[in-house]
């Protein structure tokens, strides 16, 4: 097959560009950690979340200096607990699950932006550095009340 | 009907190799264009690269 | 010479295009409601939920007008190209199909206004909406695969019948369309028959909810390849015969198809970056396939950019660009699917960035997403479409595209560009400052990062309400290509410039092609689908609206 001398060159410049792009992700998520959510794989019931640890009690929960676990539960139409509280610099470590439908859980301004499933439990991290009240909203179609599903989280 | 008579057919219409490359059109206004197209996506890719990092 | 469409096959391929084009008229009503509730400039009455809208919008304008449209231009084309008349058993077949895709879109697009789906087109589990919704949408599915079987068909009987020939580029583009199709449905009929149905109806408790969006997001990044071939195949065969020039490469030109059909379908994990359950290993996998379906776009980028500069050339153009302004500018058959490339740069562009593993965080589920698509099939593919209705009904019907038609066109296509500028536009940059898609009206309690987002929502009102007066101008247009005075049209198909080289045959090598998509796709899915099986705890149903 005949390729122009030119397309050669066009198509060797393009491919490079894409192996580039893929090499740079390769590295931010497998060498730096900045990888997609739910890296580490956690199943839970979905009816039993209520009663499931540690769904049983969400909340924040002090792990290390300055860091913190913060279990929370997705459901329709709202986040448990209702709002959080972080000291500013802490690094939170995020655990959700959902007890009913898909949910989304993203922090506006943030990367953290996951996907909430029934029967699964999602995990993400982030360090708080800057003060502020974080809105955290439910970006997945889940029902009704969909547009009012959102908790926030003030730093301090 | 390839592999029946492969050499007539050659004189006859399909050019060969060499002579494809010899007669290549010019092709410098496409070529400009996908370049800008590739710059297009690598800057566009960089610019929400650079908004990831920030906010990580 | 131009040859008169055969009638029966006319009727066939205008019910398809009319069909798509109601389907489009209708999902445009949704989507302008929606813009201007979502900016606050109206409410809704009380029984008219903003989701049924929705839902709506996305089963219309995603799955019907597409379907349709495509179907319709395909057996136009197979039978232009394929002896210039269907095979009766080929008819009948795509009516069968015809058939039973509105049996299904009816009752489908009934159960939604009753408010028993409202679920939205993707329709996630575990939103259980009425098994009648499941059931009409593998309706569709089975119909559109009648359809494919009859242009297999048609072109098998070609190729026994021309022995040794290479087939039409035109029907050669259109089988690896409707393989690309057959292939990708299976998935998506997978989750609703056998995972869903079953689960609405109550026979089974629970359903497996990662395992059912892994199916439909199978099915659903080669979807929106099943939209872009038809426009390829338009720039590709149709576009270089418009402007009076040649087809650059008609091997290159099957290649990219072989590509396409190679490497749309073992990537749906592009789509669920940001979900549990799916290993970061098997993420990057697909996402690594995925990059390889940009290059037979980069591909097809060249191969349009070369048929306008050989074509400017050999009228003379000279300098870097000069052949640009050498191009039909004045004929909408060519103004409307140039827009269309124009807008695909930065689709494109914008979709390599969505893909991208971990940086798909950013735009996850915002309304850039929503902006994208709108560039990728709401103005790529359906300017495309529209430009070739300007011929296509003409020429079936025996008519003429009038120069007051095709004045008509050039401004509707501008007012289309002008309206997406505005809603796309705006939908990307709030969707980069964390705006979600898929919401109806909300402050979030006034929250400041709420409030900024609002002045986009009413460009993106003021965008939807110019679309939708570009729809009301194409309705008008439709109906006055059908009554245009009667006359010859021709069917544009592009030639290969003389002396290219001959095309090789094991690209009609089907059996080797479609094996390695097959090996692709257990490649990328197996394991994580054992994975899935094995660990996912299932869900019951809900009904949240």
């Amino acid at each position: 097959m005949h390729v122009h001398r030119l397309e050669k060159i066009w198509l060797s410049i393009g491919i490079s560009m894409l192996a580039i792009f893929l090499i740079v992700i390769a590295a931010t998520a497998f060498g730096m950690g900045m990888s997609p959510p739910s890296e580490h794989h956690h199943t839970i019931d979905p009816t039993q979340v209520t009663t499931t640890a540690p769904f049983d009690n969400p909340g924040l929960k002090q792990t290390g200096d300055n860091r913190y676990e913060a279990v929370m539960i997705a459901y329709a139409f709202g986040y448990e607990p209702t709002t959080l509280e972080v000291p500013v610099g802490a690094t939170i470590d995020f655990t959700v699950t959902s007890s009913d439908v898909v949910h989304g859980f993203q922090i506006v301004g943030t990367n953290v932006n996951m996907m909430i499933e029934p029967g699964e439990i999602s995990h993400m991290s982030y360090k708080f550095d800057k003060p502020g009240e974080y809105l955290v909203l439910c970006n997945e179609y889940c029902g009704t009340g969909h547009e009012y599903m959102k908790t926030t989280i003030v730093v301090k | 009907m390839t592999g029946i008579r492969p050499h007539a057919k050659q004189k006859s219409g399909a050019l060969t190799k060499a002579e494809l490359d010899k007669k290549e059109p010019g092709l410098s206004g496409t070529f400009a264009s996908v370049l800008i197209l590739g710059a297009f996506i690598a800057i566009s890719w960089i610019g929400v690269f650079v908004l990831f990092i920030a906010r990580n | 010479m131009k040859q008169p469409f055969d009638r029966s096959d006319g009727k066939l391929v205008l019910a398809h295009i009319l069909f798509a084009f109601v389907a489009l008229l209708l999902g445009g009503v949704a989507g302008m409601l929606q813009g201007t509730v979502r900016s606050g400039m109206i409410t809704l009455p009380a029984n008219i939920g903003y989701y049924e809208l929705l839902t709506a919008h996305g089963v219309l304008m995603a799955l019907i007008f597409t379907t349709y449209f495509i179907i319709g231009f395909l057996y136009s084309g197979v039978s232009h190209t394929l002896g210039g008349k269907l095979l009766p058993s080929v008819r009948r077949l795509a009516w069968i199909g015809y058939a039973t895709m509105s049996a299904g879109t009816i009752i489908g697009v009934i159960v939604i206004l009753l408010g028993k789906a409202t679920v939205l087109y993707t329709f996630y589990a575990p939103m259980k909406a009425s098994p009648w919704f499941y059931i009409a949408l593998a309706l569709v599915v089975i119909g559109s695969w009648l359809s494919g079987f009859g242009i297999f068909r048609q072109y098998m009987t070609w190729r026994k019948t021309h022995k040794g020939k290479v087939s039409p580029l035109f029907a050669y583009m259109s089988v690896v369309t409707m393989l690309l199709w057959q292939i990708a449905t299976i998935g998506v009929a997978a989750e609703v028959v056998v995972q869903l149905i079953p689960w609405s109806f109550g026979w089974v408790d629970t359903v497996n909810v990662v395992l059912s969006r892994t199916l439909f997001w199978y099915f659903g990044h080669p979807l929106v390849y099943f939209w872009l071939l038809p426009a390829y195949i338009c720039w590709y065969v149709v576009i270089p015969k418009i402007i009076g020039g040649k087809i650059f490469s008609d091997s290159l030109a099957r290649m990219s198809f072989i590509l396409f059909l190679l490497f749309s379908i073992p990537v749906g994990f592009h789509h669920q970056l940001m979900e549990p359950g799916i290993s970061g290993f098997w993420k990057y996998t697909q996402v690594v396939l995925t990059f390889m379906v940009i290059i037979p776009s980069l591909m097809t980028a060249f191969s349009l950019f070369a048929t306008f500069e050989l074509y400017g050339r050999s009228k003379g153009a000279k300098g870097l660009f000069g052949w640009f302004r050498m191009l039909p500018w004045k004929d909408v058959r060519f103004f409307a699917p140039f827009m269309g490339m124009l807008v695909f740069i930065p689709a494109g562009a914008g979709g390599i960035i969505n893909a991208s593993n971990q940086m798909n965080a950013v735009v996850h589920n915002t309304l850039w997403v929503t902006g994208h698509f709108h560039l990728t099939v709401a103005t790529s593919v359906a300017l495309t479409f529209f430009g070739i209705t300007y011929w296509l009904i003409p020429h079936i019907t025996g008519r003429v595209l009038t120069a007051r038609m095709n004045k008509l066109g050039i401004v509707q296509t501008i007012c289309w560009c002008i309206g997406m500028f505005f809603m796309s536009g705006s939908m990307h940059t709030v969707g980069l400052m964390g705006d979600p898609r898929r919401t109806a009206y909300t402050t979030y309690d006034d929250h400041p990062d709420a409030i900024l987002w609002m002045p986009y929502h009413v460009a993106m009102a003021v965008g939807g309400i110019i679309l939708f007066i570009g729809l009301l101008i194409l309705a008008y247009i439709v109906i006055g290509l059908m009554r245009a005075p009667k006359g010859e049209s021709e069917y544009p198909i592009g030639e290969t410039a003389e002396g290219a080289e001959e095309t090789p045959r094991y690209l009609e090598r089907w059996g080797i092609w479609v094996g390695i998509a097959v090996v692709l796709i257990l490649f990328a899915y197996t394991i994580p689908v054992i994975d899935m099986f094995q660990t996912t705890v299932t869900s019951p149903g809900y009904v949240t609206w």
